[in-house]
């Protein structure tokens, strides 16, 4: 079996989909966790020190260029693979109660997937592009923290980031422990706890980016 | 649990020919006893289309006992109806009350095209098996039973992959369509014991490769299969059939 016939059977695109997967969600620890820095209330000082790290530091710089190859493999093919799906399926059941057997949420991983996507690019939108841009033109002045609280005096920015939020959620919620079975642990120890782990995960990690924008809209943090 | 007779309303699937599209026909049965299974309830409403002059109901079925896994009917929005670890064949009228409306479709999925109103072709599923659902011995004596030991465990676990009964219920209930259900148990079942090693490898990537090749869909792990499987198969056979096909994909080295 060559690369090419692994990594194009169904299995192999799930494993893809479960690696890049697991890999964005580190890196949401990591994300969560330098942004959290604004809740030290110190007018964004420690914030900025380290986000100018990440988007100098070289090192920083070239793992970005495999969270992008992560999220766009991730992504496409999970929209081909929901295409796919669906084709599975071409004629639909006339009544069908799917809630009987299994959750909104795990089947609505294309949805909440897309949502996010939409999700993702508004964002970058919002503090990418600022960035890269004070980057490369050498601006020293540019104020991430600032940039921040700029955005969040909107409040249907609030209300947006907070729907991406709820989308995480759920994606997580299902998507943590779906990538073990994926990779084929299931078991009646560690299964239960990587649920738990998972549940942990999702609950704490949307926790803590739900209350960055309301934090920086009631002024809670300046 | 008490005896009682019921007036139905069924809305079923007629579709001529695999070619022609199909759509759901109403009909009314009366004084259906609650002891039925819901095949003689069929029987009884094809009786009555026979004496009226109109083509029957085809449908799938054989045992009727619950083990040959032909009785393939999609009962209000269910695979098998609304009993759990059932089969249609054993699902009883007493799941039903008076007056009850009843949709009763074919298995949904690209893989089993219908055939005829409620009968669907899973030959693709019989052409998974040939790819791989086998081991190679020669026949003759029957070996002792307990020439090759095995540990409990695995053996349990063979076991209860075997208890499969190639029924289909795990792709029609999945939105995905997939198969992975019905393979995680074939594969699980011979590669756990000593006499599926020889074609372990072999036999999980050929028969991902025919169930990819049938239009089965992808899992997405909603695990709706396990909840529908008349035979309670568990998807930790879809985790073993993932890592099976991991360590055999890419630890192989043909090209
Ligand atoms: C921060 C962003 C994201 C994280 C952390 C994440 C995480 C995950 C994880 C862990 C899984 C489970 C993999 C598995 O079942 O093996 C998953 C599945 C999926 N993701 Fe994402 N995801 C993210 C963004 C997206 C985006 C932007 C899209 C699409 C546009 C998307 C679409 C999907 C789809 C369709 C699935 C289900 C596919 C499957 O289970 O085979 N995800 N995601
Ligand atoms: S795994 Fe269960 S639902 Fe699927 S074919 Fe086997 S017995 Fe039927
Ligand atoms: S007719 Fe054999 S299992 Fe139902």
């Amino acid at each position: 079996m060559t690369f090419k016939h692994f990594f194009t059977s169904s299995i192999g695109k799930k494993f893809s989909m479960a690696f890049t997967g697991l890999f964005l969600i580190l890196f949401l620890i990591v994300h969560a966790g330098i942004n959290s820095c604004i809740f030290l209330n110190d007018h964004g000082i420690t914030f900025n020190k380290v986000a100018r790290f990440m988007s100098h530091n070289w090192i920083m710089r070239f793992m970005e260029i495999g969270l992008f190859a992560g999220l766009i493999l991730h992504a496409v093919q999970g929209l081909l693979l929901w295409k796919q799906n669906n084709k599975a399926r071409p004629v639909a059941y006339q009544y069908n109660q799917p809630s009987k057997n299994s959750s909104w949420y795990s089947r609505s991983m294309g949805i909440l997937g897309t949502l996010l996507l939409l999700f993702i690019i508004l964002h970058l939108s919002h503090f990418y592009v600022g960035t890269k841009i004070a980057l490369y033109s050498g601006d020293t002045t540019h104020n991430l923290f600032k940039e921040m609280d700029d955005v969040f005096k909107n409040l249907w920015i609030i209300v947006l980031y907070l729907c991406g939020v709820i989308a995480l959620f759920w994606h997580l919620y299902h998507g943590f422990q779906s990538a073990f079975q994926t990779f084929g642990i299931h078991h009646k120890k560690y299964t239960p706890l990587i649920k738990m782990l998972g549940t942990g995960y999702a609950i704490i990690i949307c926790l803590l980016f739900a209350l960055m924008p309301i934090a920086m809209y009631l002024n809670w943090i300046q | 649990m008490e005896h009682y007779h019921m007036n139905l309303t069924l809305k079923v699937w007629r579709q001529k020919n695999a070619k022609m599209k199909g759509n759901l026909e109403t009909y009314k049965v009366k004084d259906i006893s609650s002891e039925m299974s819901f095949l003689e309830m069929f029987d009884v409403l094809n009786e009555q289309l026979i004496i009226e002059g109109k083509e029957p109901i085809a449908f799938d079925h054989d045992c009727r006992e619950g083990i040959c896994g032909m009785c393939s009917m999609y009962i209000n929005g269910q695979a098998h109806g609304p009993w759990q670890n059932n089969t249609t064949c054993q699902l009883h009228m007493r799941a039903f009350k008076d007056g009850d409306t009843i949709v009763v479709e074919p298995w949904r999925s690209s893989a089993f095209p219908v055939l005829k109103d409620l009968v669907v072709d899973r030959s693709s599923f019989d052409r998974i098996i040939q790819a791989g659902g086998y081991i190679s011995v020669n026949t003759g004596n029957a070996v002792d039973a307990n020439a090759m030991p095995i540990d409990k465990k695995d053996a349990d676990n063979a076991f209860m992959a075997a208890a499969c009964i190639g029924c289909g219920a795990c792709v029609a209930t999945c939105k995905n369509g997939s198969a992975m259900l019905f393979v995680g148990a074939k594969v699980s079942q011979l590669s756990l014991l000593p006499q599926g090693e020889p074609e372990r490898e072999s036999r999980v990537l050929n028969m991902v490769a025919q169930m990819d090749k049938e239009g089965f869909g992808n899992c997405t792990n909603t695990y709706a299969c396990e909840a529908e499987c008349p035979k309670g198969i568990s998807i930790a056979n879809i985790a073993r059939l993932n890592s099976e096909f991991l360590i055999a994909g890419l630890s192989n080295e043909e090209n």
